[in-house]
């Protein structure tokens, strides 16, 4: 049993792999994955709706997973559809997420009123709104490092009520009864012209696609700006036509014409817009089928297993953890790929994507490891590593959507491709000999599983690792140097994101420079790899907490609280390197001596 | 079987072998100490707080205040409290820099032969010589300044984002000015200044580095102008405290006093948040003063022919800005259009032009210019260094597959 065991777990994950990429079956009589892959105009990009209902919900309430009062679960397609077209039934969904006690106070609303003790209907917060708009003008102009807790919680909830409000307005007019039958009747047209303007300036959704054979992606209009140019009912836009009567067939549970509607505006785009729509398709997928949540999964399993067979069965379940961590390897890079497809981007375009490219890295190199050494220990490393990674990923996905566009100084494939790939490279390989050091550290002084070879091999990994993130460090800083002189005249700025690139080079020299002079052995080696990892989060998420520099994309206390977290967790290795050699529980070998 | 592990180090330390100090000269232990590896992992060590400190100080001086208080610096100084005095309190980027420098050059003196196996090593410290010395020559001789256009409008100069001068114009020919640009550092001392074009001496009466006006008549109780003439005469010159936020400016101001052989022509406030220029005839001639940023002429025109300034759709998010550029020559010899954006700079006559951004609503296009002589040595640099990496690290590693399939093909029964 135990030599066909790992067989047995690919075997099964591969199974699961494919289950998630299967299409969901319908969850009732709409199609409403058909209705997520329409493709509109937002932020700067063609994207699915689905795009749009779960980065909303992951940004209103930090989950895409909606329950209904009546204990429904609803998809994210079915709730971007009633916030269009049903927002009375939209507003007593519990989609607001308030963590903070004092926000709620301006309610009247405890904890226990809340799904879970945090999350909040807007029906609850309406009688409050204008107590949190002045509370939000009053924190306004304070700097964003000086808010209390109070004061920015005022200020997220304000802009997630503002972002609500603006979805509402987005395909027809919130008082409208129905709008599909306003459409054919001059009176209401017109005595809805407000409403229409209120829309153009509200929404930020260009649903309705261009009316001649015009390619330009500016030329996508929102219902409102389409509708003011709509005195009569013959001149109103048939896109707005098609969207009140899915509107209609929604309300008032005709799937069938919903289906047909659909269906006919997707031959129109299919024949008129074939490349956005098969872009906008592969992103709906995408999103659905989660690659990242997927392979996350099937990093803690590969984790666990490659831990446990340091204590029983090394050889089956060692190699079982190392083919889970390939096949979540391989779906990490399917995702990164059909990221990159879509963006038509290099891998690597913002702090989201740096984490799903440091993971994948560290990963990849570990497979390396891995296949030359077979003691688990990389496999461990590498699962950590890439689970960790896309737990940070995933909390970074929860300010909206990651795939937004670049700013111009930005914009230039060549050099992002170049220097932010190879630098990400250089962070990732750091971090690898980090967490090597850390499985060295642990199992030695804990365990009497660190023995000679073990130790030794150890020590190779990491020299190794240390001298490839030195490469890849140092490569990566001075190709961003040599982008920044293209761009703005200056090789070298002492901008905080530089500098954190350039203490990670100097510390792995220092690494390198202590070994080379006999200044350290294996133990101090160790201890100098973990500070590593603190060099390279302070480098990674540190310098952007500054918010000084070209390279600051702004962050939240989350942000920061788990980078102190992580620091001190890292300190207490590097603490533990300090026990002589001789209290390890493992014994001490011919080469780890020191 | 148990590979030897090169744990130890391949090269042991000069020190650390058996030493001879009765018989060792100064110059020798002096050679030893500089080119020991213990100091070049001190200096790094230095090096990564002095960096570490410097970027967190840089959310109170800015990326500029920084650089000229760590980097640029011997020292980093810090006021004793409760007094004016400042002390050194931890090498500057110019001590660190030169250290490392002179440890890296010792070493190779003392220590490195030259090697097959040390190739990598060679080269990859010699790439790091020249990138010190790159960087302190940009340090040194880098000038940047800024080019600001409205469209139609021709340029002849560079202004500075930093120096400022006083410029006194002749503008009575309506050919030409004779302009006599004087440091604004010279205001600093209280010095008359003369120079030998002008009919009038200079003398500094009050100088702030940054500055606001105040007109009289807004204020309760305004104390007397100090300025008799000119625009100032109704303004009064407050002194206010250097700031170093990336989104503020300095505004230096002065109040000088004209003086011609037959007396005093008067006192005036000049000042950079003055924009035009204050007129006055003296002898028959119309003069002009300025306070404004430090010009520096380059030997060509830039007209500003149309700016673009792309967004994404839907968003303000800025996709690409570009100005089409006419540049004229002085000599005759240049005369094309250009396109200037980002990521995309013009370089000519020892210049580069950037697109830095823009103004006016869109009217108005901003282009840095940087003059660097020593703008190549970094690539330079960074290619030697790489390679030298790449030589070193593959060396190794091709040292290590050769042990391990030796070490495999011996022990064939090993997983």
């Amino acid at each position: 049993m135990n030599k066909n065991l790992p067989l047995v777990l690919l075997v099964l994950a591969v199974v699961w792999v494919a289950c998630t990429l299967a299409p969901s079956a319908a969850s009732g009589p709409f199609d409403l994955a058909e209705f997520g892959r329409l493709p509109i105009l937002a932020d700067g990009r063609i994207k699915p709706l689905d795009t749009i209902a779960r980065t909303g919900l992951l940004m209103l309430q930090g989950r895409q997973r909606v329950v209904a009062p009546d204990g429904r679960q609803l998809t994210p397609d079915a709730w971007l559809l009633d916030v269009f077209f049903r927002p009375e039934a939209a507003d007593a969904d519990s989609v607001f997420r308030i963590d903070n006690s004092e926000v709620l106070t301006l309610f009247n609303l405890t904890r226990s009123d809340g799904v879970g003790g945090v999350r909040f209907s807007f029906n609850q917060l309406q009688a409050g709104l204008d107590e949190l708009d002045r509370q939000g003008r009053l924190a306004e102009p304070i700097d964003n490092a000086a808010r209390t807790a109070f004061q920015r919680g005022v200020i997220e909830l304000r802009e997630h009520i503002g972002y609500y409000d603006r979805l509402k307005f987005s395909l027809e007019p919130p008082d409208s009864a129905d709008f599909d039958a306003d459409l054919s009747d001059a009176g209401r047209l017109a005595a809805e012209h407000a409403a229409f303007t209120t829309m153009d300036t509200l929404s930020s959704l260009r649903v309705i696609p261009p009316a001649a054979a015009s390619v330009n992606p500016g030329d996508w209009e929102s219902v409102g700006h389409s509708m003011l140019s709509a005195a009569a009912p013959a001149e109103v836009d048939p896109h707005v036509r098609l969207y009140a009567l899915l509107g209609h067939a929604w309300r008032n549970s005709q799937p069938d014409v919903f289906a047909a509607t659909l269906h006919g505006y997707r031959e129109e785009l299919l024949r008129r817009f074939p490349a956005a729509l098969r872009r906008s398709d592969a992103e709906a997928f995408f999103n659905r089928a989660q690659p990242f949540i997927t392979s996350l999964f099937l990093y803690v399993t590969a984790f666990l297993l490659a831990v446990i067979s340091w204590l029983v069965w090394p050889e089956a379940l060692g190699r079982a953890a190392f083919w889970l961590m390939g096949l979540a390897f391989a779906v990490a890079t399917a995702g990164i790929l059909d990221r990159m497809w879509i963006e038509g981007r290099p891998p690597v375009t913002n702090l989201y994507s740096s984490a799903l490219f440091i993971g994948w890295g560290s990963v990849g190199l570990c497979l390396i490891l891995e296949k030359l050494h077979r003691n688990a220990v990389a496999s461990a490393a590498g699962s950590l590593i890439g689970f960790g990674t896309l737990v940070i990923a995933h909390h970074l996905s929860l300010s909206g959507d990651t795939m937004e566009m670049m700013r111009a100084v930005l914009d230039s494939n060549f050099w992002l491709s170049t220097h932010v790939v190879t630098v990400t490279t250089g962070y990732a390989s750091t971090f690898l000999a980090g967490f090597l050091a850390i499985i060295y550290l642990v199992r030695g002084i804990f365990t009497r599983s660190l023995d000679g070879r073990t130790a030794d091999a150890l020590a190779r990994m990491v020299y190794g690792i240390v001298c490839f993130a030195t490469l890849f460090s140092f490569v990566g800083t001075m190709l961003g140097g040599i982008w920044a002189d293209q761009s703005w005249g200056r090789f070298w700025g002492w901008d905080p994101k530089e500098n954190g690139a350039l203490l990670i080079v100097i510390w792995n020299a220092v690494i390198l420079h202590c070994r080379w002079g006999g200044l350290v052995r294996q133990r101090g080696l160790m201890a100098l790899a973990v500070f590593g990892n603190v060099v390279t989060a302070w480098s990674w998420f540190g310098t952007n907490m500054l918010g000084v520099g070209l390279h600051s994309y702004g962050f939240t206390d989350a942000a920061f609280n788990g980078l102190v977290i992580f620091v001190a967790s890292q300190l207490l290795p590097i603490g533990l390197a300090a026990v002589p050699r001789s209290k390890w529980r493992s014994p001490a070998s011919a080469g780890g001596a020191a | 079987m148990t590979p030897a592990i090169p744990t130890a180090p391949a090269k042991p330390e000069p020190s650390a072998a058996a030493p001879r100090p009765a018989r060792r000269s100064l110059l020798r232990s002096l050679g030893i100490g500089l080119a020991s590896l213990r100091l070049t992992v001190t200096l790094l060590i230095l090096s990564l707080v002095m960096i570490f400190t410097a970027t967190l100080d840089q959310v109170h001086l800015g990326v500029w205040g920084v650089q000229q208080k760590y980097f640029h610096a011997f020292f980093v100084m810090a006021k004793l409290p409760g007094t004016d005095l400042s002390l050194p309190v931890f090498p500057g980027g110019y001590v660190l820099g030169l250290a490392l420098l002179a440890n890296l050059i010792t070493a190779h003196v003392w220590r490195f032969r030259l090697s097959w196996k040390k190739s990598g090593i060679w080269l990859t410290h010699f790439g790091l010589i020249l990138l010190l010395i790159g960087e302190g020559l940009s340090g040194l001789l880098q000038r940047d300044g800024q080019v600001r256009l409205d469209v139609g409008q021709t340029r002849r100069y560079v202004e500075s984002f930093r120096e400022n001068e006083l410029a006194v114009s002749d503008v009575t020919d309506a050919a030409f000015d004779q302009v006599v640009a004087i440091p604004v550092e010279r205001l600093l001392g209280q010095a008359t200044i003369q120079h030998p074009k002008l009919p009038f001496t200079l003398k500094p009466i009050a100088y702030f580095p940054n500055a606001t006006l105040h007109p009289r008549s807004q204020m309760t109780n305004p104390p007397p102008a100090v300025a008799t003439m000119g625009d100032g005469t109704d303004l009064i010159a407050e002194s206010a405290p250097i700031t170093y936020k990336p989104d503020e400016s300095n505004w230096p101001t002065a109040y000088v006093e004209l003086t011609g052989p037959e007396g005093t022509l008067g006192i005036w406030l000049v000042s950079a948040i003055l924009e035009e220029p204050q007129g006055f005839i003296y002898q028959g001639r119309t003069w002009q003063l300025a306070l404004r940023a430090r010009r520096d002429y380059v030997p060509f025109t830039l007209t500003l022919g149309k700016f673009t300034h792309d967004i994404y759709p839907g968003t303000d998010i800025p996709k690409n800005f570009a100005s089409t550029i006419q540049l004229h020559g002085d000599d005759g010899r240049i005369d094309r259009s250009v396109l200037i954006s980002m990521n995309n700079p013009l370089r000519t006559g020892g210049y580069a032009f950037y697109q830095a951004g823009y103004a006016n609503n869109d009217r108005t296009s901003v282009l840095e210019a940087v003059r660097n002589p020593s703008w190549l040595i970094p690539y330079w640099s960074c290619a030697l260094i790489v390679l030298g990496l790449v030589l070193q690290f593959g060396l190794s590693l091709s040292g290590f597959f050769r042990k391990r399939a030796a070490a495999v093909r011996s022990v064939p029964s090993s997983p």
